[in-house]
């Protein structure tokens, strides 16, 4: 997997294609009618507001959750009509970044790093020692082996779930709110790694994220969830929807709310204090 | 500071000036709204709402709360309200809390059903659960037989950790247990057979009850307790976390990860505890007969050894074996079905405590009829 596959024009080729998906907890749809393409090498960006099944989505996709309808095909593998034994097998393609973290609290962060390593590879564990502190550092974390989870803060726990995510170099990524309690500067360090990762090894990148300044200097993909309607209400390359999409709860989105005219600006407010009708 | 107060006037042209004045804060005691309401919903309703604030001191959520009920007060009627009379901030505040619309389906309405409807629902619950242990247990098995064709992973230092957890940690606490239990049923037991001169069978009936069953029934209780509940609250949180959803898409299966050993170090540690739970039982029971009742302690330990027969011992040991597998089985799977917050993992170790005594209790009776058809 360590191959140099960076063709400079690179003529799409799907990697993951989501057809006609529902997703449901019980009786209560979350999502419907989900279509969209993730081609090889994307950096795929998945938004909305919250609650409105972002992170449902992702579990869908990387097979925790069966869809209520619809498909999920990797190639011309269909994620859900494989048995459990050849799905789980399927997920070590993939690496994922939980929204909390997910690391295992009863090890250390060299050992949530290297479990799946030694598992599933014959590495040498001195092999091994090293990969775990090229991912550590990679993600700013080196030196750091020896600690457990509860002993970092939030915004660590996120970057060393991004190391474990790594440390089988997978063809996939998937990346639930990498950039939620980063500070300014980690979050730029993590849209410049997951550009190196995309060049350099040619990884595909799903990723749930609101950072609007990483959806428009790293996506060039996305899809569009909609909490009201319960389906994708746009989609294509987030600079391109900026410009083009109509939808005023898109646009409102992209804009941080300004010109779907939410909110008061103190000398709109002057304008029309006429009153509530406004909104 | 000053009391608020509210006043409203109607005038000819039918707006209806509302005069709020005074401190309107949380924390004071605000007026009643109702007869301003009362006047809105009067046959001729007003036209329009105004408000006059000149006499207004402090505001906070006091004031934009009441302002949030007469809005919904008027929705729906033909009654418009003219907010521009309030302060600046008000109005912001205002229109802020209106920027999402409520959203209609997020409220969920609690459906009223039919008892009919109630009892084939609950009758659904049974049957999906009844359904959900069987498949863990299968699921268990499975990872059992992978265990014996050494395909099975786990990692031999949680195993260890998970046995000394469910092994010396639990010492102390059954030491007191047993040696309690002992002294007990000594105690009581002696009040009666004095009175036939008899007490030298205090020994018979502290051996025997402690061995044939009440030592695997304290440990197996305190076991579910401690051990059952620690289980399902382990497990249970790392589900709330997602960790066990790290473990599957890594490829690694929970239950032969997190179940197995545990199963595997409690089964292994109970039937020792409760053969340790038995001496100390014994122990209470010669405590009880050689300071109370002058029973020579050679006499005590001859009377023991003569009476409590090794098939008293072996039924002991198997029940205890048998609690070992329904405590750990049941931690386990309460904390595998637990839900994804802090109260679902309170719930889990509750529910593992509950089902590990009535499962103890339940296998006690089952055995207990077992052995008295067999004759042992
Ligand atoms: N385990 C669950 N059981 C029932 N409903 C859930 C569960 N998890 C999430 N939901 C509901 O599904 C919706 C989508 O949740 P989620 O996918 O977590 O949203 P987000 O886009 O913020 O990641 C929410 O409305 C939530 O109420
Ligand atoms: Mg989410």
């Amino acid at each position: 997997m360590m191959e140099q596959n960076n063709s400079t024009a690179r003529t799409p080729e799907p990697h993951i294609i989501v057809r006609d998906l529902t997703m449901a907890y019980g009786e209560n749809v979350v999502q419907k009618d989900i279509t969209f393409t993730v081609n090889k090498g994307d950096i795929f960006i998945i938004m909305g507001g919250s609650g409105c099944g972002k992170s449902t989505l992702l579990r869908l996709m990387i097979g925790l959750k069966e869809p209520a309808k619809g498909e999920v095909l990797y190639g011309d593998v269909n994620l859900w009509s494989l048995t459990p034994d050849e799905r789980e097998r399927f997920m070590r393609n993939f690496g994922i970044l939980y929204q909390s973290g997910a690391l295992w609290s009863s090890m250390t962060l060299a050992e949530n790093i290297s479990l799946p390593l030694e598992q599933y590879t014959d590495l040498s564990p001195a092999r091994i020692d090293e990969i775990v502190s090229l991912k550590l550092s990679l993600v700013g974390l080196a030196g750091f082996e020896d600690y457990y989870p509860s002993e970092l803060s939030g915004g660590m726990k996120k970057r060393a779930g991004l190391a474990r995510a790594m440390a089988f170099d997978p063809d996939i990524l998937f990346f639930d709110e990498p950039s939620a309690g980063l500070d300014p500067v980690s979050s730029k360090l993590l849209d410049d790694l997951i550009l190196e990762l995309r060049e350099s090894l040619g990884t595909t990148i799903v990723i749930v994220t609101h950072e609007l300044a990483s959806i428009f200097a790293i996506g060039n993909n996305s899809v569009f969830l909609d909490a009201d309607t319960k389906t994708m209400i746009a989609s294509g390359d987030p600079k391109k929807l900026l410009v083009e999409c109509k939808n005023p709860t898109v646009q409102s989105f992209l804009n941080r709310g300004r010109p779907g005219g939410c909110r008061y600006d103190e000398n709109e407010a002057e304008q029309h204090s006429a009153g509530p009708g406004s909104t | 500071m000053n009391q608020g107060e509210l006043h409203f006037e109607r005038s000819p042209e039918n707006t209806l000036t509302i005069n709020v004045s005074g401190d309107w804060k949380i924390a004071d005691a605000l007026p009643s709204s109702d007869d301003l309401m009362k006047e809105i919903d009067a046959e001729a309703p007003p036209q329009r709402i105004i408000f006059d604030t000149r006499a207004l001191g402090g505001w906070d959520s006091g004031l934009l709360t009441f302002l949030v009920r007469l809005k919904h007060h008027c929705s729906g009627k033909d009654t418009t309200i003219d907010f521009g009379g309030l302060p600046k901030g008000v109005q912001r505040l205002l229109d802020l809390s209106s920027v999402v619309p409520e959203r209609k389906e997020a409220r969920r309405d609690s459906i009223r059903v039919s008892l009919l409807t109630h009892i084939s629902q609950v009758e659904g619950n049974i049957w999906h659960s009844i359904l959900e242990t069987l498949s863990f247990i299968g699921e268990v098995s499975v990872s059992f037989f992978r265990l014996f064709t050494g395909k099975a992973r786990f990692r031999r230092s949680d195993f260890m950790l998970v046995l000394e957890e469910s092994g010396v940690d639990a010492l102390p606490i059954v030491s007191l247990i047993s040696f309690l239990v002992g002294l007990i049923l000594a105690f009581v037991g002696s009040i009666q057979l004095k009175m036939f001169g008899a007490q030298i069978f205090i020994a018979d009936l502290v051996g025997i009850a402690m061995t044939r069953a009440m030592g695997a029934i304290m440990v197996g209780i305190i076991m579910a307790g401690r051990t059952g509940a620690a289980f399902a609250a382990r497990i249970g949180t790392m589900q709330v976390n997602e960790e066990i959803d790290a473990l599957r898409t890594s490829g690694i299966s929970p239950v032969e990860f997190l179940v197995l050993p545990r199963i595997i170090a409690m089964t292994l540690m109970l039937p020792l505890l409760t053969l340790y739970a038995d001496l100390m039982g014994m122990l209470g029971g010669l405590v009880v007969s050689v300071t109370g009742f002058g029973i020579g302690m050679n006499e005590y330990f001859q009377e023991t050894k003569d009476s409590v027969a090794m098939a008293n011992i072996w039924v002991g040991l198997f029940s205890s074996f048998v609690f070992g597998i329904i405590v750990s089985l049941t931690g386990c799977l309460r904390g595998m079905q637990c839900g994804r917050s802090a109260s679902a993992v309170g719930d889990a170790t509750t529910s593992a405590v509950v089902t590990s005594i009535v499962g103890i209790v339940i296998a006690t009776a089952i055995i207990t009829i077992l052995c008295d058809a067999l004759g042992i």
